[in-house]
């Protein structure tokens, strides 16, 4: 039988929140062949960042993605760094690495919580995004920000970690490692679950390498690498961690190890917390020289690379970035292909395509048509949200 | 003849199970936000839901048959006359009525095979694989949930209307308390979990994957339908098992305790699970379910 039926998915669907449109050939329930078309939110950014200066760049970065919201302006000031040679304080690479492991944590709760919806499992999705709260509390107290933390800059960082921050870190935490158990169990003991993610959208290791994949997609193929062990910036070459790489290149594989990097990233920033030396975490950088610089860091989805070439005025001359979903969505045309549709779904997923929310709210009483509450008001309760925090 | 026909349309048919059936959908909705770490919707939120689609436009799709919207029609004027029926046999089990079993049986299957139809009928592809999945897993469930019923027919020597198993149970203590009859409810609460299309045998909508599936045409007053059926599903299944299972007096109290029992297992199941793909809720249910229900019809004919 070769009546091909196209199963859409995008460019808006209930599986994907931002526009991407995956095409599926599909004979009955099989998956024959896929399409991906992406390209619906082009934004320009690497040109837009020929136009702003070196210290504003991070903002603008900051912006391609609303979880790795730290991973991209820190590959950029990586850049910049290596372009002008600039040492920056111990404290604040302390600072930088702290920042960059929460970020993990709270992205790998996020994607835990969107599989488990996928293959519709919402109480997994719910009791994901509920302890991955106190994860953004954190980044309200340290960085003043849930999202797009704004904490790097070239040559330092922007706000210090205090002092009396440091025991509310620490007891969330140890609060965040028993509910990583939990999900740990759920995942790996389910007999459901295991039916539902073994042997499915599986990559080979030869696939990993022809199709570029990076990240924990690559690491759940048995492709060991991490750019954090590979090429260290910030603290990882001083800090005891490890780099977790499962064999089977399934999805039950992929949430297997953002499961376990979980563990790595608590441990990470434990260690971080202890041996932050204290000290300057500005470099107080003037001006940035001719030249080119590389940056790259490994973002919760894998490599992000930053390019970036000055001619010794104050803004780049050329900005390059590759951020790593754009090569693991590719990687897509090989995993969903001999697969269910039901496969496909989650297969989609599992690379940890990159998520953005970015709403307004205004709440209006319906009576007198009043607003109670505008933009303005909800930064006043998240700025007291956050002094209450800081108490 | 006004009384049958108060009966079908009022109590204990139609507006009593859409009734129940709604609030019933409510409690779940608001246990499963309570399981979920949410506070959930209000109590009332499925009549909400029904009054407001029932003022929306029906679109209809261009080629659809008329079988598209004649299909939800069917479906709950089906459930409706079971639930008439089944209530009919609670209160009243001595009464000799029309309706036995096997009548029930077939009215419980109109309802997947009006979604199949009118799935089918709307021309799009999503709802043509919701349409196929729904039907693969009709086919998978209808099996051990008719071996079940077999198991209670020969535990109560042979009675076919509900109301002699009924009365068999209240003189010789519930089918549910001995091992076959044990055995036949789980497959038959299995089978009606998949009736009801809950987690983990909510392929045929699976929003996630072919977005609401066989249902993605309709709007409206005719997704109202659906959901009206779902409903009533949801307050005579139930229903169904307790009078095959687990009757063993009248006390409106115990009934309805017995009830929400059910409600909670379903509320459970639905929320500790992720979807089956659909030819996993096929090996499911004709392998396990099958053959527990077989295991229970057997231990039924030695006698236990």
């Amino acid at each position: 039988m070769s009546h091909k039926i196209v199963v859409p998915i995008g460019p808006y669907h209930p599986l994907q929140e931002e526009p991407e449109y995956f095409r599926l050939y599909t004979e009955g329930e099989n998956v024959v062949d896929i399409d991906i078309v992406l390209g619906y939110v082009h934004r320009g950014i690497e040109k837009l960042s020929e136009s702003k200066h070196f210290d504003q760049v991070p903002y603008l970065v900051e912006r391609i993605c609303g979880i790795c919201s730290n991973s991209h302006p820190f590959a950029y000031v990586n850049a910049v760094e290596d372009l002008a040679k600039i040492e920056v304080p111990e404290r604040a690479l302390y600072i930088r690495t702290i920042i960059a492991e929460l970020e993990r944590l709270h992205s790998h709760l996020l994607w835990i919580g969107l599989a488990g919806h996928f293959i519709g499992y919402n109480t997994v999705w719910m009791w994901a995004w509920r302890y991955r709260e106190p994860v953004l509390d954190m980044f309200e107290m340290i960085t003043g920000n849930r999202q797009h933390y704004a904490m790097m800059k070239v040559g330092g960082v922007r706000r210090d970690i205090l002092e009396t921050d440091v025991p509310l870190l620490k007891k969330t935490l140890d609060e965040l490692a028993p509910a990583a158990d939990m999900f740990k169990g759920a995942v790996m003991d389910d007999p459901v679950i295991h039916a539902r993610l073994k042997g499915i959208g599986v990559l080979t290791k030869e696939q990993v390498i022809e199709w570029c994949v990076v990240g924990p997609t690559a690491r759940a193929s048995g492709v060991d690498i991490d750019v954090r062990r590979d090429d260290p910036y910030g603290v990882y070459d001083k800090i005891d961690w490890n780099v977790i790489v499962q064999k089977e290149g399934d999805v039950f594989a992929k949430a297997v190890v953002r499961i376990l990097e979980m563990y790595e990233s608590i441990s990470i920033i434990r260690q971080c917390v202890d041996k932050m030396p204290k000290g300057e975490i500005d470099a107080n950088v003037k001006d940035v020289p001719a030249g080119e610089g590389i940056g790259h860091v490994e973002a919760p989805r894998g490599e992000c690379f930053h390019y970036v070439r000055s001619d010794g005025t104050n803004r780049p001359v050329r900005h390059k970035i590759r951020a790593p979903s754009y090569v693991n969505v590719a990687s897509n045309k090989v995993a969903c292909v001999g697969g269910t549709i039901s496969d496909a779904a989650i297969t989609l997923a599992a690379v940890d395509p990159c998520y953005c929310c970015t709403e307004r709210t205004a709440v209006i009483d319906r009576q007198t048509d009043k607003k109670i509450l505008n933009g303005w008001d909800l930064v006043r309760l998240s700025q007291e949200k956050t002094q209450r925090l800081k108490k | 003849m006004i009384r049958n026909l108060f009966d079908f349309l009022v109590f204990p048919g139609f507006l009593t199970a859409i009734f129940v059936g709604l609030l019933t959908g409510g409690i779940d909705r608001v246990v499963t936000a309570r399981i979920q770490w949410r506070k959930g919707p209000p109590l009332f939120q499925n009549f909400i839901d029904i009054i407001k689609l029932s003022a929306k436009e029906i679109i209809i799709p261009a080629g659809a048959r008329f079988t598209f919207l004649l299909s939800p029609f069917f479906g709950l004027l089906a459930v409706s006359l079971a639930a008439a029926i089944i209530g009919r046999a609670l209160i009243n089990p001595l009464e000799s009525f029309l309706g036995d079993v096997i009548v029930i049986l077939y009215l419980l299957g109109i309802p997947a095979i009006a979604l199949i139809i009118g799935a089918s009928s709307s021309r799009n592809p999503l709802a043509s694989v919701g349409a196929s999945r729904e039907m693969k897993l009709m086919l998978a469930y209808e099996l051990p949930f008719i071996i079940s019923l077999i198991t209670v027919i020969v535990k109560s020597k042979g009675a076919l209307h509900l109301g002699s198993i009924i009365n068999y149970q209240v003189n010789n203590g519930a089918n549910l308390y001995s091992f076959s009859g044990a055995l036949a409810f789980i497959c038959m609460l299995l089978c009606a979990h998949a009736k009801l299309g809950f987690v983990p045998f909510d392929v045929a909508e699976a929003e996630q994957e072919i977005m609401a599936g066989a249902m993605i045409e309709y709007s409206g007053l005719a997704l109202a339908l659906f959901k009206l059926t779902k409903a009533v599903l949801l307050y005579l299944l139930p229903l169904f098992l307790i009078g095959l299972f687990w009757f063993t007096n009248a006390n409106l109290f115990v009934f309805i305790g017995k009830f929400l029992v059910i409600i909670v297992l379903f509320v459970l199941i639905k929320n500790t699970n992720p979807r089956l793909r659909i030819d996993q809720a096929i090996k499911f249910f004709w392998g396990p379910v099958t053959i527990c229900a077989l295991a229970g019809l057997g231990l039924a004919i030695l006698g236990y």
